[in-house]
């Protein structure tokens, strides 16, 4: 299998949009049904998802990005299992979103998060490929007048069972664009899956060792100018006065203007010009109350979050109150989790070309429809005139859901019509204007019984709610689901553990701050809540951690089952080596089974993380290959997140603005990470959300281990903790 | 003008000496596989070979390289035969997104140079570049395979 090196890139300079035809086509719409469309299509499609050219290069139509975690691959294996092409014939085309508004939605919504490509699409893009299938082999039949049962494929040829006759799926593929598509598409047991569940390699890795790879910080466009952006570090936050005098007067300077209400821009010749321009840039910000916000007050609010009366109840089974009142022992501990953002190694960036008449931006988005409905607000032009046209992405993590960049790029671009424009946010901006991981704190109260049962368990979260900030829509009379992530009291987020006597509920206090999307989300900190007060209340018992976790969780033998793999590989309960400590985490996320046993070290306040064992269940692996990298991906963003990051505010401000201040994980820090991928069918779970909210927690129990001090807010840093 | 020679290639470039090497090779050179991603040395996204050693280009005025040896991430490779990392790269499937890949491998490449067989800890005192994706465990295992090549 290749890619094509340059074929997406190439496309992405293409402002016209795929070459049109007429051809009959099928596509399978969101709700799993097969939908027949007359497209504009190029006479080589045979599905909106599939173009076979005439020299059987298979061309996979993916509304799905890549941001480095693999979906592309994951979904040619759905895609070539069962169209049964050659696999080192596939390659990737990338169609913009004003192409699935054209085409009626062929393709569903463009949108990356949720570890959702593989889970929410398994099924169509399987049904694209048998159908596909079926039609080349039809094609094949007709053209050489045979019943089509007399036909068999194999690799992308199409062969008569006893003649001597043989034709190429792009020898077939613009007959079979013309065919009837099939009603009845039967898809293959897993049992006899020969492409998924194969450690494949991606096909896009060339390009990303030698510097070919564009992303949408590299586009360079005829005539285009670049832009540098300076937004009001308090959020809510607008520009009174611009001293721009001295900005103008710099070396390749062309426009220094407002951008909306809140930012100022320069567009220079070069981005460096433009820059360094804007560092000479006097801006007067007008902020009101926000100014005064810093990480203390937020704390203060959180705080009071924790004993208010007036809450958003999520569960409430049995009677919590009487139950730990009454019991034997009693268990409070408070736990908090700061603000934390993506950095993405690629910083925000879009690129636009305006006129009066169209509007086209170049970026890598994980919400390309979200950046196309900006763009056209933006650019004040109906959507049909506007389009988004898809770029690797460096890095997601959740950031690139949000769109804040496409709209300053455009609002820029058409102040200066015809030319294009090209926004890079510095990294500083990229720091100290995102949409954080939320700041959170929570109470967990436990009662344990003289046998060392829990009587009964209450968890008050106090912070705030993405929903409310971003998609008000999807709040349940004002309550935000989203912040239970984890705590669901069934299905695929659901708490694994069992309580007869409990009560879950969310004070939300909301900040200034914007909260957004952060890999894994509200689980990051749930997971750590939740994982190290079951081992607190393990401890308070006397009892085993990994025991006392089986006899509370809930009968779902996979939960258990993930548990016991890493305990068994990690050697829970065995000999443990000389200074090691073990600890351990289990969750169910975007409805995989997930475990992690970590084994530390620690020297004062030196922390060194040995391993890491996980094991995930994601019902079906689709190549065991990729969730390993995911899970030590995960693995490296949960830990990081743990011992390093926080922003704080001062004065209406993020502190941190570059990786001196908002670090990372190198590779001296990197525990060896012992996957087990033990995938048990039945259901299709998600990989790179999961993975990075088991470790943190882990750690947590071992650092206890270690040293019997329970450490409760993060990171670990700021109690002079160090992670060697 | 600033002389410069970039993968073999003279360049005579019109611009103030106090601009950082990155952003004369990604805008006046127009090679974009050198990345920026902090501004400041402490990424690495943006490392290219000045006479063979590892630098960050993004803070170092393009003065100060002028008729050095500047090589950057196209130039690693001879013609189409890949550098032994690339390769051993593409054969431990190492990158993810791929943003900070280029400036770790010219990190790599520049290790295996002074040290051809490098042991762990030597990898943890030379590669301090940021992966944000997490590809460690199998940048690792690929400079051992690089090195064994």
């Amino acid at each position: 299998m290749t890619l094509e090196p340059s074929s997406i890139s190439r496309r992405s300079f293409l402002l016209a949009g795929l070459a049109a035809g007429g051809s009959l086509a099928i596509g399978i719409d969101p709700f799993g049904g097969i939908a027949v469309v007359h497209a504009e299509s190029g006479p080589a499609e045979i599905t909106p998802w599939l173009v076979i050219r005439a020299d059987d290069t298979v061309v996979i139509r993916s509304p799905f990005d890549e941001m480095g975690q693999g979906a592309l691959t994951g979904i040619a294996q759905l895609v070539v299992e069962e169209l049964e092409c050659d696999w080192r014939n596939v390659t990737f085309e990338l169609p913009t979103p004003g192409t699935g508004i054209a085409r009626k939605r062929v393709w569903g919504e463009f949108r990356t998060d949720a570890s959702n490509s593989i889970r929410g699409s398994h099924e169509r893009l399987r049904k694209t490929g048998a159908a596909a299938r079926m039609m080349l082999l039809q094609a094949a039949a007709k053209a050489w007048n045979v019943p089509v049962a007399e036909c068999f494929v194999s690799k992308g040829i199409v062969s008569h069972k006893t003649w001597d006759r043989r034709a190429t799926y792009g020898q077939l593929s613009a007959l079979a664009g013309s065919l009837e598509i099939p009603r009845d598409v039967r898809l293959k047991e897993p049992k006899d899956w020969t492409i998924i569940g194969k450690p494949l390699k991606r096909p896009d890795t060339i390009d990303r060792v030698t510097g070919r790879q564009l992303y949408g910080a590299d586009i360079v466009l005829p005539g285009m100018r670049n832009a540098v952006i300076r937004a009001c570090p308090v959020f809510d936050g607008k520009v009174r006065r611009v001293d721009s005098a001295a900005a103008a007067r710099m070396p390749g300077v062309e426009k220094v203007l407002r951008v909306g209400d809140s930012a100022v821009a320069v567009v220079a010749d070069t981005w460096w010009h433009a820059k360094s321009a804007l560092d000479a840039v006097a801006i007067d910000w007008e902020t009101g109350e926000s100014a005064s916000v810093s990480s203390r007050s937020i704390d203060a609010m959180l705080t009071e979050g924790l004993t208010a009366q007036e809450t958003f109840l999520h569960a409430r089974t049995g009677n919590s109150a009487v139950a730990i009142a009454g019991a034997a022992k009693r268990i409070e501990s408070i736990y908090d989790y700061p603000f934390q953002t993506h950095a993405c190694m690629e910083p925000m960036n879009a690129t636009a070309l305006y006129t009066p008449a169209r509007c086209d931006v170049w970026c890598g988005s994980q919400h390309p429809d979200g950046a196309l409905a900006a763009t056209a607000r933006a650019a004040g032009l109906p959507v049909e005139q506007c389009d988004v046209h898809r770029v690797a992405l460096g890095g997601g993590f959740g950031r690139r859901l949000f769109t804040e960049h496409v709209t300053q790029a455009v609002l820029i671009a058409k102040e200066m019509p015809g030319t294009p424009v090209k926004l890079l946010w510095s990294r500083e901006e990229d720091m100290t204007r995102g949409a954080y991981h939320p700041v959170m704190k929570a109470r967990l109260t436990g009662g344990l019984t003289a046998g060392g049962d829990v009587a009964g368990l209450e968890i008050r979260l106090s912070g705030p709610s993405i929903m409310t900030t971003y998609l008000p829509s999807e709040l349940d009379n004002g309550r935000d689901m989203e912040v239970f992530r984890g705590f669901y009291l069934q299905g695929r987020e659901g708490l694994e553990y069992w309580a007869q006597n409990l009560t879950i509920d969310h004070a939300m206090r909301n900040t200034h701050v914007p909260p957004g999307f952060w890999r894994s989300v509200n689980l990051n900190h749930n997971a750590i809540f939740l994982e190290c007060f079951i081992d607190e209340l393990a401890h308070a018992a006397g009892r085993n951690a990994l025991a006392f976790r089986h006899d509370l969780m809930l009968f779902d033998p996979k939960a258990h089952a993930v548990l016991d793999a890493v305990a068994t590989k990690g050697g829970w309960g065995g000999k443990v080596p000389a200074g090691r400590f073990r600890g351990l985490a289990q969750s169910r996320v975007t409805a995989s089974y997930i475990a992690a046993l970590a084994e530390i070290s620690v020297d004062g306040d030196r922390v060194k993380v040995h391993r890491i064992v996980v094991a995930i269940d994601p019902g079906y692996a689709v190549n065991p290959a990729q969730i390993e990298r995911q899970i030590a991906s995960g693995v490296v963003f949960g830990l990081s997140a743990l011992f390093l990051q926080q922003c704080t505010v001062k004065d209406g401000c993020i502190e941190q603005d570059n990786f001196d201040s908002y670090d990372m994980m190198r590779i001296a820090q990197m525990p060896k990470i012992e996957s087990i991928v033990m995938p048990s069918g039945g259901f299709w779970g998600g990989v790179g959300e999961p993975t990075a909210c088991v470790a943190a927690p882990a750690v947590l129990n071992a650092y206890f281990a270690a040293t019997g001090k329970r450490v409760r807010s993060i990171p670990l840093r700021k109690h002079g903790i160090t992670l060697i | 003008m600033i002389e410069l020679t970039v993968n073999g290639k003279a360049y005579s470039i019109d611009v103030e000496p106090d601009t950082p090497l990155l952003w004369v090779i990604r805008e006046q050179i127009g090679l974009t596989g050198t990345k920026y991603g902090c501004g400041i040395g402490r990424c690495g996204a943006c490392m290219v070979h000045i006479d063979g050693k590892p630098i960050h280009a993004c803070g170092l005025p393009v003065a100060e390289a002028a008729g050095a040896s500047i090589t950057t991430i196209e130039g690693l490779a001879r013609g189409d035969v890949l550098h032994k990392v690339q390769r051993a790269w593409i054969d431990n499937d190492v990158p993810q997104c791929g943003y900070c890949q280029p400036g770790m491998i010219m990190a790599v490449a520049a290790l295996l140079d002074r040290k051809p067989r490098p042991t762990d800890a030597d990898v943890d005192a030379a590669i301090t570049n940021i992966c944000r994706c997490g590809t460690y465990q199998q940048v690792r295992e690929a400079i051992h395979m690089a090195a064994k090549a």
